[in-house]
């Protein structure tokens, strides 16, 4: 730049802008969107390392399963009003889903767009956990919804008893339908953390040649402990352990 | 060696294009392959076709001017540029397909030769050092660590040949741009321009056709220099810091 000649009187060139909100900014370009998508990653999968947990609670029966159900609205009292922390949470998470989806939505168009011609000779495929990022993060996001509709709201739900979480969860994995979708959803699920999780590091610059080897093991470590831990309980249910 | 070639044929910048097939005979196996082509068009000039054009230069795989994609593959089956790779990597009587690269950054000019302005727009955002240049300055005035300028060298390394943007399914620049950021972000002559220089870049790449990162890794494989992947990580985490702390992009 360096400096200007003056005009019309004015002193010294070295006026401070207003840059461009940092947000903005960011939210433009590819890797600052990158990076709303991996931030809003890591809030999902931090609740759902706790929800898989909570989860596990029902294979100590119904009696300490509705006790946690219940005390999950009670959390922060008498600090935080009744609920209060659990739509804390669920405006959290209801905002890091559409975060997360409209940027995937974003990103997306503008990475097909950029390879409008393919290649006659289709070149080997990528990691099955990578190329179904996208229709994979689409079916988890149907499957939230259904299960919002079967366990939160109850509306779908074949009990659907309010306060009665256990009764609930189990009439509705009692059907085997519901169970097989479930599992399909869960392993959809795991190859979303698979990738995305190790996307993520490289998307926020955690990445390293050093720490490479290690966030892949903690990816493939969290996937399957959150796959697991979430197919149990169906298995449960179907199995009678659970019921 | 005999071989059938099946290549991409386009007239020009608007034309539609089809892949060709044609025969080749008597190719030697220390043939390079883009002497095999060179082999192809005196065939076609002596019979009166319009020859194969292809990007090429210096041929010793330090230029960056050639690249195909050869049997789906940027450069081909070894990691190397196309001017280094030899026919001994084929098989008497293969078929290979041999296309341009394909992104809607790089529109194909004619047949194989696509055109890499994009590149430059983004090293013209950035992709330097501004200091004034006369003679070289004594070596050791501006001392830097080994390992710094190892790593600097590493990714200096990029000849900007697209094989990057070529092998990427979302047909992403971001190897390429890290590979120049990386580059001079740490060293201490790029560190006045450390903030400006990764904002300016990341936003000239984005104003081109190119896609975003998806982190296929697809891109380090296919890079005859062996750019890391790990610069996208590197550069990503210089943007995010580049915004946090408010930095200025060049000329605002």
């Amino acid at each position: 730049m360096g400096t200007r000649p003056s005009v019309g009187g004015m002193a010294l060139a070295t006026r401070t802008d207003r840059p461009p909100s940092l947000i903005r900014s960011a939210w433009r370009s590819t890797v600052g969107k990158k990076a709303v998508m991996a931030a809003t990653g890591l809030v999902m999968l931090a609740y759902l390392v706790a929800h898989m947990m909570g989860n596990l609670k029902v294979f100590f029966g119904a009696g300490e399963f509705n006790h946690y159900g219940h005390w999950i609205r009670t959390i922060g009292e008498p600090f935080l009003h009744r609920e209060w922390f659990l739509w804390t949470a669920r405006v959290a998470l209801s905002a890091s889903v559409v975060l997360h989806g409209v940027a995937a939505y974003q990103l997306s168009r503008r990475d097909l767009a950029a390879r409008p011609a393919k290649y006659a000779h289709r070149p080997r495929r990528k990691s099955y956990a990578t190329r179904t990022m996208r229709w994979g993060g689409v079916i988890l996001a149907l499957f939230v919804v259904w299960h919002i509709l079967d366990l939160t709201t109850l509306d779908v739900n074949p009990n659907a008893q309010e306060g009665r979480p256990y009764e609930n969860l189990v009439a509705s994995f009692d059907r085997w339908y519901v169970s097989a979708f479930y599992i399909a959803a869960m392993l959809a699920l795991g190859l979303h953390i698979r990738h995305g999780f190790w996307s993520a590091a490289q998307t926020l610059g955690a990445g390293s040649p050093r720490r490479d080897r290690a966030l892949k093991t903690v990816a493939n470590a969290l996937a399957a402990l959150l796959t697991c831990g979430f197919i149990a309980v169906p298995l449960g249910v179907l199995t009678g352990v659970v019921s | 060696m005999n071989l059938t070639l099946r290549i991409w044929r386009q007239r020009d910048a608007a034309g539609p294009g089809a892949m060709t097939t044609y025969e080749v005979t008597g190719i030697s196996e220390d043939m390079s392959f883009l002497e095999m082509l060179d082999h192809l068009n005196e065939e076609l000039i002596l019979a009166g076709d319009d020859p194969v054009a292809f990007d090429h230069d210096c041929r010793e795989g330090i230029c960056g001017a050639c690249g195909m994609v050869i049997n789906g593959r940027a450069h081909g089956p070894e990691r190397t540029t196309t001017c280094q790779l030899h026919m001994r990597h084929f098989r008497d009587g293969e078929t290979i397909d041999v296309e341009p690269w394909r992104a809607a950054a790089f529109p194909v000019v004619k047949d194989l030769v696509v055109d890499r302005s994009a590149f430059d727009r983004v090293i013209a955002s950035g992709g330097y050092v501004s200091a004034p240049t006369g003679s070289a300055p004594e070596a050791h005035a501006t001392p830097v660590p080994k390992p710094v300028a190892d790593l600097a060298f590493e990714h200096a390394e990029c000849i900007g040949c697209g094989a990057c943007v070529a092998a990427c399914p979302n047909g992403s620049a971001m190897l390429f741009t890290a590979a120049k950021v990386v580059h001079l972000n740490v060293l201490p002559q790029g560190a006045p321009e450390r903030a400006s220089r990764v904002l300016g870049m990341v936003d000239a790449m984005d104003a081109q056709s190119f896609g975003g990162c998806t982190n296929t890794g697809e891109c380090a494989t296919a890079c005859p220099k062996g750019i890391p992947l790990t610069a996208i990580s590197t550069m990503n985490r210089e943007y995010l810091r580049a915004t946090v702390k408010g930095g200025v992009r060049r000329g605002t």
